[in-house]
């Protein structure tokens, strides 16, 4: 027996077993988070069935079905979003099964997208223009109202006309039209109908400023901002990296002072992001950006110009924190070129810059994209740091637009992180946000993964080109 | 200015045609012509003169002497660690590149001491090529490693590059074989297609002297043959110093031969009296494959 487990032991089996179910339990773990994320995320832009409940106490209730669960009691209750906030106030009411008498799905039930109040779930009744009726009768209403709607988008100021609907126990609310983005019959659209309200919701998120407090609307701001952020990031992190590594290992003389850096460079990729957020918030923002102000900006003083958070601020503050991250990795990939490279090199008449520059360089370059990917990835996703140094929860422009100088530095940003944050946790309305949360967090990870992507391709072509590179 | 320099003609006639193993004569030469102290032997191009070498406080080179004829292959012969590489290197500074390396005493090229603050060390290593024991092409294109050192000198005219590399390319008798993929990388090669495209990187500096560095050992008998082809070739151009493990190739290729022991040059003179009749009792032992 004794001889049997000391044999085990030897063999490293057990090492491989463990390393396979630690491997295992992760991958699972990150494969829920993103299926979960994925469902969520996906789900939200489907156009649901809109079902008529019918209660025991004769009220009537419409809405989307937006889960079921067994209470605390031990009754089955959905979960059902009414939506008419408005109205109601809420968007979400659980409604225990044993209290439903009917369930139907009459095609003639609207849902309205508005610019206030969220979605309206009802059926529509008369079209008023000016307070004088116009159209009168749910069917009527619903052939005039798609060419009114799209007047009113390309019209500026405010719809003559107000549509006037009515709730699941016929309480009426007019609705200007000025406010309504949308009416969807969902229960009367096929399969592909909704597929292509489905396509054009997608499209609505990316593309569209957020409304509503963040909780509807698109993310297009804060997807432009967190793209942007990384590349002057990038842009700016590269060079530093590069170089600083470059000094590191090609020119400093090794020695006790150089590990000595190379370990406050190292620690530096442990110090807490909201440390980095606080410099930048003191340095970048208040020191280099009041000092800009001070000297050229004067004439708009006391209101800030760079003296106050802004993209470059906040990319600046990111580059800080990703720096070690490129310095390391350009590190290993120079100190991976062969010595016969160099020598090579050398040999041939070169100098030490022209050998640095024409070979060692481009034999690590793969190297430094992989730092590169990993400070993108890194950045991407961080948010505290920009709390303080530039992100709002809505941006009133963006950092690039068509006035001059078109590219605005000083300009304060959205991010898909902190919009996370926002949405999730400080709007007013959780419940009802909570769906956007999930859409957010998918775009992010789509976001960071594209960055990633295009890094790799990137780095595998330039691998191929010159298979069997050092790194 | 320096596309002058690459004038395509002088370029073509100063650079050795193709070697094929077919063209190549008899490896016996008349040895008649040449006088028995190498040093004598018309111009010395490369003389070391008490030359001492330290790697930090460790002495390698011991007081070394000689004068490497031009246009002949010298071969340093010697067990491991004797101290030719290093002398090999020091032919062209590449030692330099060593912390805590210093010498003594001076090696002149063309009666120009190489080690002179005043010369410059760039056009020093142009002269003075150098190929290694393990061949190292860039991780880049054919033709990118053997246009290397002309666009190194600011050289940027396609044709004339172009040129160089044919002619380097044919110089190495490499180009009939990568004529066709000279811009495909040049790690794809084998290791003695690699080791002569090492060779017409070197050859498109056009140096007066090539200092070899073992340059066969890592490479099979087939591979070895033609490199040891292409020295007698090169030799009508330039001067060659090889060093090498291998006796028998010293015998075969080289016109002079130092044998080296111990960081001291114990023997130099005509590889053909240096193997057939020793002066030295250690070199004896050594040839005779007594230690070593």
């Amino acid at each position: 027996m004794k001889q049997w487990v000391r044999h085990f032991m030897a063999s490293g089996e057990l090492f491989i077993w463990g390393c396979g179910a630690g491997l295992s339990l992760s991958l699972l773990m990150i494969g829920g988070l993103l299926v979960l994320i994925l469902m969520n995320g996906f789900g939200y832009f489907w156009p649901a069935d809109l079902v008529e409940l019918t209660l025991k106490d004769g009220k009537h209730v419409i809405g989307q079905l937006a889960g079921e669960e067994v209470s605390p009691k031990g009754i089955p209750r959905i979960r059902i979003k009414i939506g008419n906030r408005d109205l109601y106030g809420l968007d979400y009411r659980w409604i225990d099964t044993d209290q439903i008498v009917e369930r139907a799905t009459p095609a003639d039930l609207v849902m309205v997208e508005r610019r206030e109040w969220g979605n309206f779930y009802g059926r529509l009744r008369t079209l008023t223009k000016e307070d004088q009726p116009v159209t009168e009768g749910a069917e009527a209403v619903w052939q005039s109202l798609p060419a009114l709607i799209g007047q009113t988008k390309t019209s500026e100021g405010d719809s003559l006309y107000t549509v006037l609907v009515a709730d699941a126990n016929a309480r009426e609310q007019s609705i200007g039209l000025s406010q309504v983005v949308r009416v969807l019959r969902p229960n009367d659209l096929s399969t592909w109908g909704k597929l292509w309200v489905y396509g054009g919701n997608v499209w609505m998120v990316l593309s569209t400023e957020p409304r509503e407090a963040n909780t509807e609307g698109g993310i297009f701001p804060a997807i432009f901002g967190t793209v942007m952020m990384v590349l002057i990031m990038s842009l700016v992190v590269t060079p530093f990296g590069v170089i600083g590594a470059l000094y590191l290992r090609e020119y400093a003389r090794q020695g006790v002072i150089v590990r000595i850096v190379r370990i406050a460079v190292n620690n530096l990729a442990g110090v807490p992001s909201i440390v980095f957020g606080v410099f930048g918030l003191g340095f970048f923002v208040y020191g280099v950006g009041g000092t800009i102000d001070a000297l050229w900006f004067s004439d708009r003083l006391p209101a800030p110009t760079f003296g106050t958070g802004g993209i470059l601020w906040a990319s600046l503050t990111l580059a800080l924190l990703t720096v070690p991250v490129v310095i390391v990795a350009t590190e290993e990939g120079l100190a991976a070129v062969p010595r016969e490279y160099r020598e090579g090199s050398i040999g041939l008449g070169a100098t030490k810059w022209e050998t640095i520059w024409k070979v060692v360089l481009p034999t690590a370059l793969p190297a430094i994209l992989t730092g590169l990917i990993l400070a993108m990835a890194r950045a991407a996703g961080e948010v505290a740091p920009l709390m303080l140094t530039g992100v709002v929860k809505l941006a009133p422009a963006m950092p690039i637009d068509w006035t001059w100088p078109f590219l605005h530095l000083d300009r304060k940003f959205m991010h898909l992180g902190f919009h996370i944050y926002d949405v999730g946790f400080q709007s007013p309305n959780v419940e009802a946000a909570k769906p956007m949360v999930y859409v957010t967090t998918l775009v992010l990870i789509l976001v960071v993964v594209t960055l990633n992507l295009t890094g790799i391709v990137l780095r595998n072509r330039m691998r191929r080109k010159y298979a069997g590179s050092a790194v | 200015m320096l596309d002058q320099q690459y004038d395509l003609k002088s370029s073509v006639s100063t650079l050795p045609p193709a070697v094929s193993s077919l063209e190549m004569e008899s490896m016996d030469y008349s040895d008649s012509a040449l006088p028995l102290q190498p040093g004598a032997s018309g111009k010395p191009k490369l003389r070391v003169h008490g030359f001492n070498f330290y790697y930090g406080p460790v002495q390698s080179l011991f007081n070394i002497d000689m004068d490497i004829p031009e246009h002949q292959v010298t071969a340093f012969i010697g067990p491991s660690g004797c101290g030719k590489s290093t002398l090999l290197r020091c032919m062209n500074r590449l030692n330099d590149l060593i912390e805590g390396a210093r010498h003594e005493g001076n090696i002149l090229i063309d009666n120009m001491d190489i080690f002179n603050p005043m010369i410059d060390i760039t056009d020093l290593r142009k002269r003075v090529g150098m190929v290694f024991q393990k061949s190292n092409p860039f991780p880049k294109s054919i033709h990118e490693n053997v246009a290397y050192g002309p666009r190194l000198q600011g050289l940027k005219n396609r044709a004339v590059l172009d040129e160089i590399v044919e002619r380097s390319l044919r110089g190495a008798g490499l180009w009939e074989e990568v004529k066709d993929r000279l811009h495909k990388s040049a790690l794809g090669l084998s290791g003695g297609q690699q080791q002569r495209l090492c060779i017409a990187r070197a050859l498109a500096v056009k140096p007066e002297v090539l200092l070899m560095d073992e340059p066969c050992s890592a490479l099979d008998p087939i591979a070895t043959g033609i490199i040891e082809e292409l020295l007698f070739s090169l030799k009508k151009e330039l001067t060659v110093v090889i060093v090498t493990h291998n006796m028998q190739q010293a015998a075969r290729v080289s016109d002079c031969t130092a044998f080296m022991y111990l960081g001291r040059l114990i023997e130099f003179g005509r590889t053909k009296q240096l193997f057939t009749n020793p002066s030295n009792k250690q070199t004896e032992d050594y040839i005779t494959g007594r230690f070593g």
